[in-house]
């Protein structure tokens, strides 16, 4: 089992590494970085100026050097907006995302694992209905929209919650309930169809042929299994949320993350970019890792590379 | 579940059956699943649409007309039926710019699931059938891009390339790519150790006839129900970028042009956004009724992976 922690924690070291490289030549595939970053009016001479102080001139494999020995050591350049360090305002923006994105799995993770668990136990039923049209919806209802009938409907109209920004406690319902929407579509989908799946398990008939009380099959046999694949997806849908708090955070003024890209991107202050870029791809990386690790921890089953 | 609808008979006599018998199978397959049926009816829907977008919209989708402008739609008490869904704050007709709208989406879909399909299908055979370091190198390439935060990265590029409809489908094109090129390499992997493919290479079956004859044509099944899906998601990404005005220029009528220049009047005028939006979501949830649809029918083995 260390072995493949061991060789697991290599491969995202490699993947980082692979990060990196994208992230710098994203950068240059119009093949001039100064006139991307630099306003449409500026002049040439404020370009080549520009291009002297960022040192886009030098060798663009001694550019990458640099650029790999300072995001190890978590410099990315300053923002050129700000003139600040690149990953500073990163991390000052980092909570507000973390709570957006948390509490946003949690509201769907509330909702969506009932639905998704009655559904799977009595395929057909009115709830099973309702919890398919939750699925159906979730996945197809775009959120960015939707943020804007709710902000209509539920914080204008009938004034419950705040319009936008992060000044009181509710302020983060309505954002939160949009960007878990996906989420929450997924989770019933994937929570109802395991639990078919596993219901019609040789194990499970088994079970009930000694005779076992349903309810302790349900609790021990059942929901058990039915957790293995809700870890992964969970997982993979806390990195899906941090990609669409751009919208959501632009649509709230929550000022998170995903706002500063949509602002970074606006400002044309590509550092900054760079710096969110890499920053959540550690996460996103980090959390696949961890999500790997827990398998072990809850399937007895999985004994990688042993 | 659809798989007690599936008679025995039906599967086992599948390799008699010509082409019409199975497009016959699949009409009454189609027709048993109401939520297919639905999901086709509003998929043909938006392909009239865009085919026919001249025809059927009452004005020119480009046509200001000031005096006209934040007209509500024809059910409120100012609308009249002159501009059914109302117009925008330049006067241009929303129904006529949904119409339009539509040829975007629809470009964007169609021709991204064809560079990313091609894409994926090349590399992910090469990945299965050769194996060994070749397979390593293309599913490493396919594991860092799928392991990124994707919405993040399409708004990234979109943002350096710029705005034009040729680089929006290149870049759905290229980065949903690897998600065809691991579903091709497992599909690929598994037929080449099912049994059949065994017989035929002691048979004496070249390399060629192997990957023409058995291989390709076990993939097309699994490959359609992918590309419905990832044809809605395109159509859904393309949206959201127009929201954020990264997507095409401005200028092109697009649903994500529309709900970015909407929001801005969303508290005295939401028809302008609401409808786009609506057009998105209805495309969406056809498609996705439509690939459930196909997944039953085609391959029943994928019911349960990705989506």
């Amino acid at each position: 089992m260390q072995r493949y922690f061991l060789s697991r924690l290599v491969q995202s070291v490699l993947l980082l590494f692979g990060v990196l490289v994208l992230v710098f030549f994203m950068v240059r595939i119009t093949g001039d970085p100064a006139r991307l970053m630099m306003p449409r009016e500026a002049s040439p001479e404020d370009i080549e100026s520009f291009r002297e102080a960022m040192g886009f001139n030098r060798p663009i494999l001694i550019q990458f050097w640099d650029f790999f020995t300072g995001a190890i050591v978590g410099d990315f350049g300053k923002s050129l907006h700000f003139k600040t360090p690149a990953l500073r305002m990163v991390m000052e923006r980092m909570p507000a995302t973390v709570e957006l994105a948390s509490i946003g799995l949690l509201m769907a993770v509330v909702v969506a694992i009932p639905l998704g668990l009655i559904g799977g136990f009595n395929p057909g039923s009115s709830a099973d209905s309702i919890g398919r049209i939750v699925a159906l919806l979730g996945q197809s209802i775009p959120n960015f929209w939707l943020a804007l009938i709710l902000i209509l409907v539920f914080a204008v109209k009938l004034g419950w919650f705040p319009t936008f920004g992060r000044d009181e406690l509710k302020s983060v319902v309505l954002p939160a309930f949009v960007l878990g929407l996906p989420t929450m579509g997924q989770i019933v989908r994937l929570t109802r169809s395991s639990v078919l799946e596993i219901r019609s398990e040789d194990f499970i008939r088994t079970a009930h042929s000694k005779g076992l009380d349903p309810r302790v099959i349900y609790i021990k046999h059942v929901l058990r299994n039915v957790l293995i694949p809700l870890v992964s997806v969970i997982g993979v849908q806390f990195g899906y949320m941090l990609g669409g708090s751009i919208y959501i955070e632009t649509i709230f003024a929550w000022p998170g993350m995903g706002q500063l890209v949509e602002q970074a991107i606006g400002w044309r202050d590509f550092p900054l970019v760079q710096a969110l870029a890499v920053f959540t791809s550690v996460v996103v990386l980090a959390l696949n890792l961890l999500t790997d690790m827990s398998y072990v921890i809850i399937d007895p089953r999985v004994r990688y590379g042993d | 579940m659809a798989t007690e609808q599936l008679q025995p008979a039906d599967s086992l006599l599948d390799v008699e059956r010509t082409f019409w018998d199975r497009l016959a199978y699949a009409g009454w397959f189609l027709w048993r699943d109401r939520s297919g049926i639905i999901g086709l009816l509003l998929f043909l829907v938006v392909v009239v649409a865009a085919i026919f977008s001249s025809q059927l919209s009452p004005y020119d989708p480009l046509e200001q007309n000031l005096r006209n402008n934040k007209m509500p739609p024809a059910w409120s008490a100012e609308g009249s039926w002159d501009h059914p869904f109302g117009t925008d704050n330049l006067g241009r007709d929303t129904l006529s710019r949904i119409i339009y709208g539509t040829r975007v989406s629809l470009t964007v879909g169609f021709f991204g699931v064809l560079i990313a399909g091609g894409i994926g299908l090349v590399f992910g055979s090469i990945a299965g059938y050769i194996g060994g370091r070749v397979d390593a190198t293309i599913m490493g390439a396919v594991n860092l891009i799928l392991s990124l935060p994707y919405l993040l990265f399409v708004v990234f590029i979109a943002a350096i390339l710029g705005r034009s409809l040729l680089n929006v489908v290149l870049i759905f094109g290229i980065t949903d790519s690897p998600i065809f090129a691991r579903i091709t390499r497992g599909e690929v992997l598994r037929i080449r150790e099912s049994g059949y493919v065994e017989s035929a290479i002691s048979a004496g079956a070249r390399r060629g006839r192997i990957i023409f004859d058995h291989i390709l044509p076990n993939l097309i099944g699994p490959l359609i129900t992918l590309a419905t899906f990832e044809m809605s998601a395109m159509i859904f990404y393309e949206a959201g970028l127009g929201f954020l005005g990264l997507s095409v220029p401005p200028t092109i009528p697009s649903w994500g042009n529309m709900l970015a220049s909407g929001r801005k009047y969303m508290l005295s005028s939401p028809w302008i956004a609401t409808f786009p939006g609506l057009a998105i979501m209805f495309t969406s949830l056809g498609m996705n009724l439509l690939g459930d649809w196909l997944r039953d029918v085609l391959d029943p083995r994928l019911r349960r992976s990705r989506k």
